[in-house]
């Protein structure tokens, strides 16, 4: 009896809290415009046929004729796909270094990648406009070295959404490429060397291959939350700048559209599916390797 | 033995000049005297005195920590249950449904999450308020906090709740006395974890707060769109100094206390 | 004060031959499956009052799931467990009279010596005034008096062995249930823990039930071994009779180094057989109390220090073959001799190195004579 109780509160508090929740944004987004406001008829009073019969696609053949929410899409998977990229040529670097590193330093450079986590995301976002801005630090920086002439544009721009996701997920990729690399047993490379590999070459033959599934979990944990991006792209990027998130946001809180902003989260959903799948799998390919 | 080339060495500077860097000149630049942000002088408090006056500011940041409290202590408490039933329960009806919403949230867009939950509010006729911001924060948090609990669980010796049990505990006394002590630590660090998710979430919170239930983080977000303000320079700094603080004491206090474990381990071989 | 030691001869403990004596624990026809894998297969035993018992086997025999139900882990799939003539299926573990003392110890490590041992007594209620006593009376009998405010982690791996049989022992159980208890521990003071042991068993006349996949502590400490496989008891003795007496191939083998020699039984005389085992080798001599048919496959088992090793032809031998030495295994105190005989079986003789070694005369490749008595071995069915 104890132990249905302590399944069951925790099991229904996501069930009402996370699933019914989610249902209810795929009812609305076969529902229609008119009637989704609350309480979005069809409703179930109208009994179970009726419910079916008033339910359709539209809002999914809405999102195709208008190339905003298609541009959207593909936007964001080129937008996750590039910074995702750039982090790990980031990140893996400073993974091999604090592996590297002496053994009582490690505690730190741990505790240094693992700080920004703890403080703010809106504000490690918002200290890029400062920089980033025209009259920014780095452009004062970059006209007093004299390399540049004139300030580049780089606020408001999709380059500015790269750095930013960059700089605010680096830590999801340092942290699974570090604990693969400081895994790695050190007489291996040895070993490499011993028969006859170059330094550069038993990097790229041993010590790479062994963090794989390191930096297959680092890409994952940046590329997902990147594609479902909000906060970076509306502060960072600019009107040009088209992000599923950003779209999500705006077609519900501006124009109110309720059916459509649920019909965007499905399919974004739905494309989100893919990388979660392949990335549990990694995960658990990983757990039973180390078992 | 490892040696530290330059590449290495080179890498770490920039990597964690990258990282700190932006933070370091917020902080720098919350004292600068003059509104015009990015231009230096002279030292000054000013900010921070403006930002203590200003009334729309604290009561958002006494919300915002108000529905952390609750938030991240009601989500402890499911979290640490369904990871104790996720690692100990084996098979129930319903297994694989109730791990997929334990993991799910970890992944899911805050937009999605912000928008269904708004719309069952909406659809059940709950005002948006604080209320709501807690249920919306204790579910997501719940998963992570169930996430840190179940990975400390999965190495806990079962034995020891089984040695409670054999000595005349109860499953509940086994648990308050022996379990729950012993995992303590992930317990705490799980309601810091749901704490800070929730201090830092504006997403969700755009989508389920009312009017009347500002948090600091939706206040910080309608002043940066228009751009750099010095008072947000001074809020950041106190918000990243109160980190840095909490972070580096845990630390320090984990360090010492594996050092004493470490010595206790040497005096206990010595005793033998 | 009597020692009730486990291999006298004399019976002077042995309440398994007494028809009068109740049992304090008995499976009755016990069955435990898992799923569709069976860890115990209708098995039958009982257990008497301050026996030490020790279950012997492999790992997966099915002597841990019997601890287990015993200590209320497990539930019975079919057949009952009685305790003191209770049936104790539907008894949960904390209201059993049993306590476990468990592989790992399972100390809580955020609380002290002394909470530890006092932690069943607590949760008995057990009268404050009298606990610190009761909790003394159990640092003194583990030797523990000096490290009753250490914390688990701060105490040797031998101590922490002994907190964890103080707090089995602190709540005075009908019966202790012991799972490896001095698997973590090395060899000497594994040896040295044993004596412990059976001094605090005969102390405190409490029943133990011991399970161990280590022979010779089965045999040093318990009072009858069952010796178990694939959930079933092969044979139940004392560590004498398991060892004198085996009565199968796999109990003999389990126990100790022994040669086992296949052939045919024929009768040759009251309670005699001859083996024959090999082509144009003479027939053993071997005694038996179970009889052999004429022809009957049969299986002769001999303990190595039971053969003896000479160069010269043996005078007057029961059985004697002569082979060429294989191998030499020098154990300092021992010698085993590997003799190949002439059909390629090889039989393993132990000497005492009563000499010094430049003083024994046999070497490798040697022509040698084993022989041994026709009483040495044990001629088993199986």
């Amino acid at each position: 009896m104890r132990r249905f109780a302590l399944i069951a509160l925790p099991y229904t508090w996501l069930l009402a809290l996370f699933l019914v929740p989610f249902l209810i944004v795929f009812k609305i987004s076969l529902s229609d415009i008119a009637l989704a406001i609350p309480p979005y008829t069809p409703t179930i009073k109208d009994g179970f046929s009726a419910l079916i019969r008033g339910l359709d696609f539209e809002n999914f053949i809405f999102l195709t004729t208008d190339d905003l929410y298609y541009k959207a899409y593909i936007s964001s998977l080129q937008i996750a796909l590039i910074s995702t990229s750039l982090t790990l040529l980031v990140g893996y670097p400073m993974a091999y270094g604090m592996a590297r590193a002496p053994a009582e330093w490690r505690a730190t450079l741990m505790m240094l990648v693992i700080l920004p986590f703890w403080t703010s995301f809106l504000i490690r976002v918002y200290a890029w406009i400062g920089i980033l801005s025209n009259e920014g630090f780095l452009n004062q920086f970059l006209l007093w070295t004299g390399l540049i002439s004139t300030p580049l544009t780089i606020l408001n721009t999709n380059t500015a959404v790269y750095i930013g996701i960059v700089y605010t997920y680096l830590p999801f990729m340092i942290l699974p490429i570090y604990a693969a690399l400081d895994r790695l047993d050190d007489s291996l490379i040895e070993a490499a060397e011993d028969l006859g590999c170059s330094r550069l070459s038993a990097f790229w033959l041993v010590t790479v291959p062994l963090s794989k599934n390191g930096i297959i979990a680092g890409c994952f944990l940046v590329f997902i939350p990147a594609l479902g991006e909000f906060v970076i792209p509306s502060l960072l990027g600019g009107s040009g700048t088209l992000m599923i998130g950003k779209v999500l946001f705006e077609e519900f809180f501006n124009n109110r559209d309720w059916p459509v902003a649920s019909a965007v989260a499905v399919i974004l959903l739905l494309i989100l599916i893919v990388p979660i799948v392949l990335f549990q799998r990694n995960q658990q390919k990983q757990a039973e390797a180390d078992t | 033995m490892k040696r530290l080339s330059t590449f290495n060495v080179t890498s770490l500077t920039f990597g964690f000049a990258f990282l700190y860097l932006p933070m370091l000149l917020l902080v720098i630049y919350s004292f600068n005297s003059s509104r015009l942000v990015t231009v230096w002088a002279g030292f000054s408090t000013q900010w921070y005195g403006e930002l203590l006056r200003d009334e729309a500011f604290l009561s958002a940041a006494w919300i915002t920590i108000k529905v952390a409290v609750m938030s991240s202590t009601l989500a402890t408490i499911l979290g640490t249950m369904a990871a104790y039933v996720l690692v100990n329960s084996g098979k129930f009806f319903g297994r694989t449904l109730f791990s997929g919403m334990i993991y799910a949230p970890l992944v899911m867009p805050e937009v999605i999450t912000g928008l269904s939950l708004l719309l069952l509010f909406i659809g059940i006729g709950l005002d948006r308020g604080i209320l709501t911001i807690v249920l919306a924060h204790t579910t997501f948090a719940m998963c992570f906090v169930s996430v840190v609990v179940s990975s400390r669980l999965v190495s806990f010796d079962r034995s020891l709740e089984e040695a409670a049990l054999d000595l005349g505990c109860t499953r509940f006394d086994a648990f308050r006395l022996v379990t729950l002590p012993i995992i303590a630590p992930a317990v705490i660090s799980g309601w810091l974890l749901a704490f800070t998710l929730s201090l830092d979430d504006l997403v969700i919170a755009s989508f389920v707060s009312g009017p009347s239930s500002t948090t600091l983080p939706i206040k910080i977000w309608s002043s940066v769109r228009l751009g750099v303000t010095p008072e947000i320079n001074a809020l950041s700094t106190l918000m990243i100094g109160i980190v840095t603080i909490g972070v580096i004491t845990a630390s320090l206090i984990s360090k010492r206390s594996a050092v004493r474990a470490q010595k206790d381990a040497q005096a206990a071989e010595r005793s033998a | 004060m009597a020692k009730p030691k486990p291999d006298t001869w004399d019976n002077q403990f042995a309440p398994w031959d007494n028809p009068n004596e109740k049992p304090l624990i008995r499976f009755k026809d016990v069955t435990k499956r898992f799923g569709d894998f069976v860890a115990i297969d209708s098995l039958s035993q009982d257990i008497y009052e301050k026996e030490f018992f020790a279950l012997l086997g492999p790992s997966g025999c099915g002597k841990t799931t019997m601890m287990r139900m015993l200590a209320g882990f497990e539930n019975v799939s079919s057949g009952s467990i009685e305790l003191a003539g209770q049936d104790i299926a539907n008894v949960p573990p904390n209201k059993r009279a049993v306590n476990m003392m468990f592989q790992s110890y399972a100390l809580f490590p955020h609380l002290s010596v002394y909470e530890n041992i006092a932690f069943g007594l607590r949760r008995d209620k057990f009268p404050k005034d009298k606990l610190d006593a009761r909790v003394a009376e159990m640092l003194k009998l583990t030797r523990l008096e000096k490290f009753g405010r250490r914390k688990p982690h701060q105490i040797s791996g031998g101590q922490r062995q002994r907190v964890a049989l103080a707090r089995s022992l602190a709540k005075g159980p009908k019966l202790l249930l012991l799972d490896e208890p001095l698997g973590a521990l090395d060899k000497k003071l594994r040896q040295e823990t044993q004596f412990e042991l059976m001094d605090i068993q005969e102390t405190t006349g409490t029943t133990f039930v011991i399970v161990t996949h280590d022979q010779e502590e089965a045999m040093t400490v318990a009072s009858r071994v069952a010796v178990m496989d694939e959930g079933r008891i092969i044979q139940v003795a004392t560590p004498g009779g398991i060892y004198e007496a085996p009565n199968s191939v796999y109990v003999a083998d389990f126990i100790g180094d022994v040669n086992i020699i296949k052939g045919t039984a024929k009768p040759a005389g009251p309670d005699q057989y001859f083996v024959d085992w090999g082509v144009n080798q003479a027939p053993i001599l071997a005694t038996s109390d179970r009889p052999f048919t004429d022809g009957q496959e049969c299986h002769l088992a001999i303990r190595p220090e039971k053969i003896s090793i000479t160069k010269a032809k043996p005078d007057e031998a029961e059985n004697a073959v002569q082979g060429k030495v294989l191998d030499i295994a020098y154990l300092g105190n021992l010698s085993t001799y590997h003799v190949e005989l002439p059909g390629g079986q090889i039989i393993k003789a132990q000497t005492a190195n009563t000499r010094r070694l430049s003083r024994r005369d046999i070497t490798w490749e040697d022509p040698v004579w084993i022989r041994w008595n026709a009483t040495a071995g044990v001629l088993l069915e199986r």
